[in-house]
C-alpha cells in the first residue's frame, strides 16, 4: 500500500475520532452534570443515554433555520463554519501515537510532523477567535456583538500567557515539534514534573480559550442573554457548541503531549520489549501507547466538566486582571527560572518559581487586613 | 511531484491575487478586513510551499491572529451606514489614485533595480527556512541589531502604553 494512502486513513480516523469524542462530550458532560447535582442526567435514549448525541443531532438539524432579517447573511452563515473549521484545523499537528510499520514503511500517527508543530497550534488558535467574532457582528444584535467582542479580547489576552508558558517547555527541549517534546519526556521525565507553573499556566489559559467556566464570559447568559449565538438557532448553533467540544479534546490532546508525555507511559520500553522487535509488536505497542494518550486526553475532557460543575463564573474585570496581572508575568517568571536552571543544567529548577510564588502569596495574605481577606475582595472593608 | 506542487503554486497564487484585490474593490468594511485576514493566511500557505515554515506560522499569528482582530475590533465598533458616503468625495478619489500611482511607480523602479539571485537546485538546501537556521543567524550572526529592535519594541510599547491610558486633565508628558 502506498505510504500516501496510508497517512489518509490515519488522518481520517484522526478526524473521525474527534468528531466522535466531540459528540460523546456533550453526553459526558450532561452525565458529569448529573452526578454532581445527584440527578441521573440523560437516561431514556439507549443504555444510560448514550444515543443522547444521536437524538441531539437529529433534532439541530430538524428544527428552524432562522436567519435574523437585519443580519448579514453570508457572514452569518460563515461564522459557525469559520469556527469548526479552525477547531478541526489545530488536531493536525498533535501526535497521537508512536509509529506504525506497514510492509516496509514506518508511518507516524499524526496528521502532519513538521518542525513547528507547536506553533501551527498556536497559529490556528489564533484564527479560531474569528468565528466567534464574525458570527456575533453578523447576528445584528447588541448582545451578540458585545459576546463577540468579549470572546476576542479574551483570546487575545489568554493568547499571550499561553505563549510564554510554552517557550519554557520548548526551552526545554530545544524544539518546536510535538513529536520531540514527546519523545524527551521519554522515560517518565513528564515536563510536569519540571514545568509546574507552565502546566498550570497552560491549563488555565487553555480554559480561557475554549470559553468553558469559568471563562465563558463570552456566553454568559446572565449578562448576555447568550453571548455570540444569541441569533443562531438549529444547525448553525450546534456548530458553535460542537467546536467548543472539539476545542476541548484537542486542547487536552495538547496538554497531555505537552506535559504528561503523550503517548508515554511507565515501562513502555519492558512492554515494547515483550511485545517483539517484528511488525506486528511494534503496532502493538504503539496502539497501546495510543490509548494511553488517548486516556490522558479523556481525563483532561473530564477535568474541564470538573471545573464546569464546581467553579462559578468570574466576573469580566477579573477575568482581565488574572490575565494580564496575573498569568503573563508569572510566566515571564517561569522562563526566567526555566533559563537560569537550563544555564546550570539542573532541569527541576522551576519549582524555585513555584516555591518563591507560594511565599509571596502567603505573606501578602498575611499581611492583608482582615476584613480583606477571602473570595470577596470586592466587598467594602468595614 | 513537481508538477503537483506547480499547479498548487497557480491556485494558490490566484487565490492570493484575487482576496488581495477584494481587500481594495469590496465597499463594505468588514469584507474588507476579512479578505486582507484571508491574504495573510495565503501568503502564510505561500511560506509553508517554499518550506518556510516558522515564518509562514509567524505571519499566522502575528498578523492574521492578532493585528488584524483589533482592525476587525474597529470596523465592528464603526457605524458603517454613517461613514460610507464621504469616501466618495471626487477630491479624495483623485488623491487616493495619485497617491497610489505614485506608490505603484516607486515599487516598479525600486523592483527594477534589484538584482535577485536565482535559484538552483545545486543550491538549494531544504533547511534555509527552519526555524534552526533563524534562530541561528539571529542569535549569532545578527545579535546586536536583533537585541536593538526589540529595546525599539518595548520602547514603542511603552509609548503606546504611555500615550492610550492618559486621560483627560491628566498632566502631559
Amino acid at each position: 500500500m502506498d505510504i500516501f494512502w496510508i497517512k489518509a486513513i490515519i488522518v481520517l480516523v484522526i478526524f473521525g475520532l474527534s468528531l466522535v469524542v466531540a459528540m460523546y462530550s456533550t453526553w459526558a458532560e450532561r452525565k458529569v452534570a448529573g452526578y454532581m447535582q445527584d440527578r441521573p442526567g440523560p437516561n431514556r435514549a439507549g443504555w444510560g443515554g448514550l444515543l443522547q448525541p444521536l437524538a441531539d443531532a437529529g433534532k439541530m438539524f430538524f428544527k428552524e433555520d432562522f436567519i435574523p432579517a437585519q443580519a448579514n447573511k453570508w457572514l452569518f452563515i460563515a461564522g459557525p463554519c469559520l469556527a469548526m473549521l479552525t477547531a478541526l484545523l489545530s488536531s493536525a499537528v498533535v501526535p497521537f501515537g508512536d509509529t506504525i510499520i506497514v510492509g516496509s514503511d514506518e508511518v507516524q500517527v499524526q496528521g502532519i510532523e513538521v518542525n513547528i508543530g507547536i506553533l501551527w497550534v498556536f497559529g490556528i488558535v489564533s484564527l479560531g477567535v474569528y468565528g466567534v467574532m464574525v458570527g456575533g457582528w453578523a447576528s445584528n444584535n447588541k448582545f451578540s456583538l458585545l459576546g463577540a467582542i468579549r470572546a476576542a479580547s479574551q483570546n487575545i489576552s489568554y493568547e499571550l500567557a499561553m505563549g510564554l508558558s510554552l517557550i519554557a517547555v520548548i526551552m526545554m527541549t530545544g524544539s518546536l515539534s510535538v513529536r520531540d517534546i514527546i519523545n524527551t519526556q521519554h522515560g517518565g521525565s513528564w515536563n510536569l514534573l519540571y514545568q509546574p507553573l507552565g502546566f498550570i499556566i497552560f491549563l488555565t489559559c487553555a480554559f480561557a480559550e475554549c470559553n468553558r467556566t469559568p471563562f465563558d464570559l463570552p456566553e454568559c447568559e446572565a449578562e448576555l442573554i447568550g453571548g455570540y449565538h444569541t441569533e443562531y438557532s438549529s444547525m448553525k448553533l450546534g456548530f458553535y457548541l460542537f467546536a467548543e467540544y472539539i476545542n476541548m479534546f484537542v486542547s487536552s490532546c495538547v496538554v497531555s503531549a505537552l506535559y504528561f508525555g503523550g503517548f508515554n507511559y511507565p515501562f513502555m520500553d519492558k512492554v515494547a520489549e515483550a511485545l517483539g522487535n517484528d511488525a506486528t509488536g511494534h503496532n502493538i505497542a504503539t496502539a497501546i501507547g495510543f490509548g494511553v494518550f488517548f486516556m490522558k486526553a479523556l481525563f483532561f475532557v473530564f477535568f474541564f466538566m470538573w471545573v464546569r460543575w464546581t467553579l462559578p463564573r468570574f466576573r469580566y474585570d477579573q477575568l482581565m486582571n488574572l490575565g494580564w496581572r496575573s498569568l503573563i508575568p508569572l510566566a515571564i517568571l517561569n522562563i526566567v527560572v526555566t533559563g537560569i536552571g537550563l544555564m546550570f543544567e539542573i532541569r527541576w529548577f522551576s519549582w524555585v518559581a513555584v516555591v518563591i510564588i507560594v511565599g509571596v502569596a502567603l505573606v501578602q495574605a498575611a499581611m492583608k487586613p482582615k476584613a480583606a481577606r477571602g473570595i470577596l475582595e470586592a466587598a467594602p472593608v468595614r | 511531484m513537481p508538477i503537483t506542487a506547480d499547479i498548487t503554486w497557480y491556485i494558490l497564487t490566484a487565490l492570493t491575487l484575487i482576496s488581495a484585490l477584494a481587500v481594495i474593490l469590496v465597499r463594505n468594511p468588514m469584507y474588507s478586513v476579512l479578505s486582507l485576514v484571508l491574504t495573510f493566511f495565503l501568503l502564510s500557505c505561500h511560506y509553508f510551499l517554499l518550506n518556510a515554515q516558522f515564518l509562514g506560522v509567524v505571519n499566522m499569528i502575528v498578523y492574521a491572529g492578532a493585528i488584524m482582530v483589533l482592525f476587525l475590533f474597529v470596523v465592528m465598533f464603526l457605524n458603517l451606514r454613517e461613514y460610507r458616503e464621504e469616501t466618495k468625495n471626487n477630491l479624495t478619489k483623485i488623491g487616493a489614485f495619485v497617491m497610489g500611482l505614485a506608490i505603484l511607480g516607486a515599487i516598479i523602479a525600486s523592483i527594477r533595480r534589484l538584482q535577485y539571485p536565482m535559484p538552483s537546485n545545486d543550491q538549494f538546501n531544504v533547511t534555509t527556512g527552519y526555524v534552526e537556521t533563524l534562530g541561528d543567524l539571529l542569535f549569532r550572526d545578527y545579535l546586536l541589531p536583533f537585541e536593538l529592535v526589540t529595546v525599539l519594541f518595548f520602547i514603542a510599547m511603552v509609548g503606546a502604553i504611555i500615550i492610550g491610558k492618559r486621560e483627560k486633565g491628566e498632566r502631559h508628558f
